[in-house]
């Protein structure tokens, strides 16, 4: 693995506003107090990765993992930061590089269905790219498209179907196949392989770990199946409620996560029980991101909070080599 | 909390020999292909298999949500002793969404994208009970609140691409829950949700089970999940059941060679950044099965007998293995117990 950052993002905020609606505007003219709803889906966070380098990216469900990815994949504008692609920012590209780029940098999305145009044969969802782009040959795209399938598990005689002909866990293949036939340089996998049984899981989780062997394939992997982050990851990135708050080498975090935050998450990790057990909902209430809580946004599931981390934001600061963490008993 | 001992009680749900094909162009797609299954009141059946395996067909099935060129061709379902193959229009609707609800593996098949969540919740709701928008309206927001969701009142004011897919995964949930039927269907319902929001999920559904007695059928494709919910467990493969059983005994000792091979390529059985263990070769197509017994090809317990199709056998009580040459019991212990 070379030193050089293919991607990294500084200061990357993104905010989603809501409008009142109707009844809300027409209270605000009677006097009633109605604010505009605001979410912090992302908030100012940095973030690199190394070519080669497979980053986890984990955190409860609405945390802004997608939102993240999205952007990092430069498929939804920043609020605020910058993105940079092999040390170039991504605005100040040259329509032949941000051309390159789009190529090189593909997305696999949470959800396949809606990624998928209803339309289109899987031939065409996944061989057209490849024949404009001059990867393969019109002649050649029959092939060409039977050689992906097959390397996702799915029948090549699959191919004249559309999408809503298949299964879940079929659809989602094709959207990796999509994605790995323009010969990509990072993928950002959305959950892409939440849809699968272990089986075929085992089969495109090997599938990605010899292209990157082979190619030196970089990816950002947002997932929240922990046994499969801890299994292929090089470096793992907690986020919570739009915040990084803990970030270290795969193996160091799963040995000893820092932050309060991410002792609780990877305390969960599920395992093959042999014995039914009685399901307890987590301690506290989930914050939300409409209103986040004050200081550390953890703050009030903390069983470790104190005055000041209601008080004042922690830092993300650097407690070992490689390892960063956000939170106030860093200090103490 | 377990179901009633079988037999005891009507099952809530007896499918039987059910075929669910597609007559498509290139041929015909034998989706489901002689599923028998049942659950009974207050019971989690959890139903795995390998991708495309037939689950979700199963599921539509259930409902009636089978459309041409697909069609049940064969088999009876159930419904409290109720024939629903050939119950009419009007019939299968009235009981969708009030007594049998699905959640299905797309939330978007559940959510309408141009509705925000708190019309089509209150909609769901008035459809089957004749109450108030307003009482309508609390039963969604704390519908949304048992699922886990923050700020439940503004977040009825969404659309669905306003939320994360795990909260769209929850609003269908929620949808699902919210008349307190007697079976649900949940299909992959939490493949996009971290494990602490799962485990607040899988709660609600336990609790839901026992107090209304709610029948729940499970489709996952995560071992995890479901060793530690169900009571009972049928592995699914190319449209047929091929194993029952409770679920410590599917679990600890599985006897077909296929749940064997699913239960080994779990990433917690596997040295950190070794290759997987994967079951070797392809899902056969369905259009074109291996003659005799369809996993042959991808077996390595495979005799000769097996280029007959092999019957579902009855090993033990509730027990049942689709297999000529069973994985023996000690062998297959792969898993330890967890304490
Ligand atoms: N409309 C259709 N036309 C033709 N074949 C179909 C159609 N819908 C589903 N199938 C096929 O039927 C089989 C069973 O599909 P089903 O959706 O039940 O699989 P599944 O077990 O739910 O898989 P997954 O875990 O991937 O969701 C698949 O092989 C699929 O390709
Ligand atoms: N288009 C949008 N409009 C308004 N709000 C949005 C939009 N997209 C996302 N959000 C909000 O941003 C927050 C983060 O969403 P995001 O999809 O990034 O979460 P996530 O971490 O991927 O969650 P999940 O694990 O559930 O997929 C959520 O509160 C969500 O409701
Ligand atoms: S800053 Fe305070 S509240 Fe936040 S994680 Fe640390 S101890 Fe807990
Ligand atoms: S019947 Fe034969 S081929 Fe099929 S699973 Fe059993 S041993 Fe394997
Ligand atoms: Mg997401
Ligand atoms: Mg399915």
């Amino acid at each position: 693995m070379s030193g050089e950052a293919l991607v990294s993002a500084r200061g990357l905020s993104k905010r989603f506003v809501k409008k009142p609606d109707l009844a809300g505007r027409i209270a605000g003219h009677l006097g009633a107090e109605v604010r505009e709803e605001t979410v912090h889906a992302v908030d100012h966070v940095d973030l690199e990765i190394k070519k080669g380098e497979v980053v986890g990216l984990v955190g409860e469900s609405g945390c802004g993992k997608s939102t993240l990815g999205r952007m990092i994949a430069g498929l939804l504008t920043p609020t605020e930061g910058e993105v940079r692609f092999k040390g170039k920012l991504r605005d100040a590209l040259s329509s032949a590089e941000a051309h390159a780029a789009r190529l090189a940098i593909q997305m696999i999305f949470q959800d396949p269905f809606a990624s998928l145009n209803p339309r289109a044969r899987v031939e065409s969802i996944v061989g057209e790219a490849p024949v404009v782009h001059g990867i393969t040959t019109r002649s050649g795209m029959a092939s060409y498209v039977d050689d992906m399938l097959r390397r996702v598990g799915l029948d090549p005689e699959f191919k004249r179907r559309y999408p809503h002909q298949f299964s879940g866990g079929q659809r989602s293949r094709i959207g990796i196949a999509r994605a790995l036939a323009v010969n990509p340089e990072f993928l950002v996998c959305d959950e892409a392989i939440a849809a699968l049984d272990v089986s075929i899981q085992a089969q495109i989780i090997n599938l990605f770990m010899d292209l990157r062997s082979e190619f030196d394939l970089t990816y950002l992997f947002i997932s929240h199946d922990l046994g499969v982050v801890q299994h292929i990851t090089d470096r793992v990135v907690i986020m919570y409620l739009g915040r990084v708050v803990e970030a270290a080498s795969t193996d160091v975090l799963f040995n000893g996560p820092n932050h309060p935050y991410a002792q609780a998450l990877l305390a969960e990790v599920p395992r093959i029980s042999t014995s039914k057990r009685t399901f307890h909902p987590i301690k506290g209430e989930i914050p939300s991101p409409l209103d986040p809580p004050s200081g550390c946004h953890f703050h009030p599931r903390c069983p470790h909070a104190f005055d000041r981390c209601r008080n004042e934001v922690p830092v993300l600061k650097e407690i070992a080599p490689g390892r960063i963490s956000a939170c106030h008993l860093n200090d103490g | 909390m377990t179901g009633p001992d079988q037999g005891a009680t009507e099952p809530t749900l007896a499918v039987d020999g059910l075929k669910t094909h597609f007559f498509t162009k290139a041929g015909v797609v034998k989706a489901v292909d002689g599923v028998s299954l049942h659950v009974n009141p207050g019971e989690i059946l959890g139903l795995v298999g390998e991708s495309g395996s037939g689950k979700s067909i199963t599921g539509f099935s259930i409902l009636g949500l089978i459309d041409p060129p697909g069609r049940i061709v064969e088999g009876s379902i159930r419904y409290k002793g109720r024939e629903l193959t050939t119950a009419s229009y009007e019939e299968l609707r009235s009981l969708r969404g009030d007594r049998i609800a699905m959640i299905f593996q797309d939330p978007m098949m559940t959510l309408n994208p141009v509705l925000r969540v708190d019309t089509q919740m209150i909609e769901t709701v008035r459809v089957h009970h004749r109450v108030s928008k307003a009482e309508a309206r609390e039963r969604a927001r704390a519908a949304l609140a048992e699922v886990g969701i923050p700020s439940p009142e503004s977040r009825l004011k969404n659309y669905p691409h306003e939320l994360s897919g795990g909260m769209r995964q929850r609003v269908a949930i929620a949808i699902a829950f919210i008349n307190k039927p007697d079976l649900i269907i949940a299909d992959e319902p939490t493949t996009a949700l971290d494990v602490t929001i799962q485990a607040q999920i899988l709660a609600e559904a336990q609790a839901l089970c026992a107090r209304t007695g709610t029948a729940m059928i499970w489709i996952t494709h995560d071992l995890a999940v479901v060793s530690s919910l169900a009571d009972r467990i049928a592995v699914m493969y190319a449209g047929r059941v091929v194993e029952t059983g409770r679920t410590a005994d599917v679990v600890n000792a599985p006897r077909h060679p296929y749940t064997r091979g699913l239960i080994n390529s779990v990433p917690s059985h596997n040295a950190r950044g070794s290759r997987l263990a994967q079951i070797p070769g392809m899902t056969p197509s369905l259009m074109n099965l291996p003659k005799g017994c369809a996993f042959r090809t991808r077996c390595s317990q495979a005799i000769d007998a097996c280029l007959e199709a092999p019957p579902i056998r009855e090993i033990g009580p509730g027990r049942e293995v689709r297999c000529f040459n069973p994985v023996a019991v000690a062998q297959s212990a792969t898993v330890e117990a967890t304490p």
